[in-house]
């Protein structure tokens, strides 16, 4: 662990490939996420950001590569090893995935109850804290998910990746089914907590205004492969696909702001 | 599970001591202020006494790994020591942790969360009982104003020109519930033939009576068992099936978009069903009869050493037609509750995953409820005629 916290790459992709059926959807990704910064991953429908984030998270096992997350391999980590990386890190998946039969609160302390030995009154003071982080009022802690808009959920669901503090949050569609406020409200906050925290944030996201808000530097999925760049170079891109994506009418509009 | 010890663990331990020099407190932490190290330091905060300091430091310069839990504990003491008046003269954590503080602090003294009770009162009983009824009752009155609305359909299919029922449907109802449920039909009857037939001749034997186990077993089939479990069967099978299918289209705004085509819901989603299912089930339940017949065959053969012409001559002189047309007269019957429930339940799912779940569970039990109560009416209307 000494030795990955010096090491200044957070995640570490080579070679990966992921295919289903006959159907290749990653044809030997390469990619390095650096620690502390915010990395943003775009491409068209179907072409793999799904399978890629659920890939490095381990819910979904590719076919031949290697994924190192803090310098471990997580292709065949024992379950042990596996446990010790989940800690370290934080999924917001895209609706916030909260356990419905549970309040927001217990939905935020659900990690902590398992993994640590906090009294019940200190966990409520953490719960309210970490809901405080995500600009939640904390009378939503004693909702259910069902009684939340779906912006509220998604800031819940952040609150409760962030329930241990880890140091690498991934986001899965952040801005999806927000309105353009909320979606720029959100923005603002992972770019805070990313700050604050000091996180590095991996973010699968469609919205190229949250891309340009937030984002370091943004990997592009084509042709089952990755480019990687910063927005400015990305427009520069000659690849159809990423001259379309970043120079488009949606792409315009969002230079322009 | 909270005994387990946490699988977390800080590299090195927190520390926390008291100093003081005059009137001046300070509050020293070092090492690694991080979540698995908060309860510890939680319970050693508490037991924290300041005395009648006049200022307190609270000094965080050694603290080596600080996160947000640990950093929560020292602004926590800290507002709770300003909070009674205390001057807090110094509060400082590593440099590098400065935008966890601001983060932290813009937030100021949050209150945790408070903690619902769950209470059990009388007055909860009696106010649970109350909805429970009124819920139940609107849902019988919301299930009469169904049935009218697919009677009327029904015969509106029938008999309006320019509408035909949808027949390929029908046909694929009819191969779903029907086809499709005759090898788990066929075993259960067959085995439950085989159990009926064993302890019938158990105690029948005791008194010499072992012959009028076919008699029982006949009229037992045919009259109530064969229909009553291939209905309860097909509620677990395709009561629950249409529920889940019409609820996950109801999820999937499927509903909402055949409406707003201008297409007839009932017509087209409900009638086939319930229709293909009034068809499918009165051949189900004779095939039950004449499996479950067949296992007590087998039964008191190795068991009663009754051969097969013995037990046919001993089953005709028990039955008559009209034995087994009492039976599978319930079957349309039946099979109309479980296709109305079924349906019913579906177009209720509201837009989420979870209500297709617990309302596909409601629509098994009240179909398999109805089917006995209406059984039990059947019983009450044969024997008053005397059949």
């Amino acid at each position: 662990m000494a030795d990955a916290r010096k090491d200044d790459i957070a995640i570490r992709i080579r070679g990966l490939v992921n295919a289903f059926g006959d159907r290749t959807i990653h044809n030997g990704v390469d990619l390095d996420v650096r620690r502390g910064e915010v990395m943003g991953l775009v491409g068209g429908s179907g072409a793999g950001k799904s399978v890629l984030l659920r890939s490095i998270i381990g819910l979904n096992k590719p076919k031949a590569g290697s994924i190192r997350v803090f310098g471990q391999e997580t292709a065949n980590i024992d379950a042990e090893d596996m446990r010790g990386l989940q800690l370290r890190w934080g999924v917001l998946f895209q609706d916030g995935a909260l356990f419905s039969s549970q309040t927001v609160a217990e939905n935020i302390q659900v990690p902590l109850r398992r993994w640590t030995n906090m009294p019940h009154a200190l966990m409520d003071e953490i719960a309210a804290v970490k809901l405080a982080l995500v600009g939640l009022p904390k009378d939503v802690g004693r909702l259910f998910p069902s009684e939340l808009s779906g912006g509220m959920r998604k800031r819940a669901g952040l609150a409760r990746a962030l329930a241990l503090d880890p140091e690498l949050l991934f986001l899965d569609e952040p801005t999806s089914g927000l309105d353009p406020i909320g979606a720029a409200l959100f923005d603002q906050l992972v770019k805070d907590l990313q700050k604050g925290l000091g996180l590095t944030v991996f973010m699968v996201t469609h919205d190229i205004d949250s891309l340009k808000a937030t984002t370091d530097r943004i990997a592009v999925l084509v042709g089952g492969k990755i480019k990687v760049g910063t927005f400015d170079t990305l427009i520069r891109d000659p690849d159809p696909w990423i001259h379309e994506y970043f120079s488009g009418v949606r792409g315009r509009a969002a230079l322009g702001a | 599970m909270r005994n387990i010890p946490p699988v977390v663990h800080a590299e090195t331990p927190a520390t926390l001591s008291l100093e003081r020099r005059g009137d001046l407190v300070r509050i020293v932490a070092g090492g690694d202020w991080v979540t698995p190290e908060a309860s510890r330091l939680d319970g050693e905060l508490a037991h924290l006494e300041v005395g009648d300091a006049g200022a307190v430091e609270i000094d965080g310069t050694a603290i080596s790994t600080l996160d947000s839990a640990g950093l929560w504990l020292l602004l926590r003491t800290r507002y709770a020591l300003e909070k009674k008046g205390v001057k807090v003269s110094r509060f400082v954590v590593p440099e590098r942790y400065g935008p966890l503080q601001e983060t932290l602090e813009r937030d100021g003294p949050v209150e945790p969360i408070v903690r619902v009770p769950r209470h059990y009162s009388l007055e909860h009983f009696l106010a649970r009982t109350g909805k429970g009824t009124v819920t139940a009752l609107r849902q019988g009155y919301d299930m009469v104003g169904f049935l009218g609305r697919v009677a009327v359909e029904t015969v509106e299919a029938f008999l309006a020109p320019r509408r035909e029922l949808p027949f390929p449907a029908l046909v694929h109802q009819i191969e779903e519930t029907g086809l499709t449920a005759l090898p788990i039909v066929g075993l259960l009857a067959f085995l439950l033939g085989i159990v009926l037939a064993y302890q019938g001749a158990d105690q029948l034997k005791r008194f010499g009576a072992q012959i009028y186990t076919i008699d029982f077993l006949g009229v037992g089939f045919l009259r109530e068992l064969g229909v009553l479990v291939t209905s309860i069967i097909v509620a677990g099978r395709s009561g629950s099936a249409f529920t889940a299918q019409i609820g996950t289209m109801r999820v999937n705004e499927e509903i909402d978009a055949m409406q707003t085509l201008g297409l007839n819901v009932t017509e087209l989603l409900v009638v086939p069903r319930i229709l293909g299912l009034v068809i499918a089930l009165p051949f189900l339940a004779f095939f039950a009869d004449v499996v479950g017949i067949i296992g007590g065959m087998v039964m008191t053969y190795l068991d009663l050493g009754i051969t097969i012409p013995a037990f046919m001559r001993e089953l005709e002189s028990a039955i008559t037609l009209n034995t087994l047309l009492v039976g599978l007269i319930k079957a349309p019957v039946f099979a109309f509750v479980i296709g109305l429930v079924g349906c019913f339940e579906g177009l209720r799912v509201e837009r989420n995953a979870a209500s297709v779940g617990l309302l596909t569970t409601r629509s098994v039990v009240e179909s398999i409820f109805l089917i006995i109560v209406c059984d039990a009416g059947f019983s009450i209307l044969f024997s008053k005629l005397g059949i």
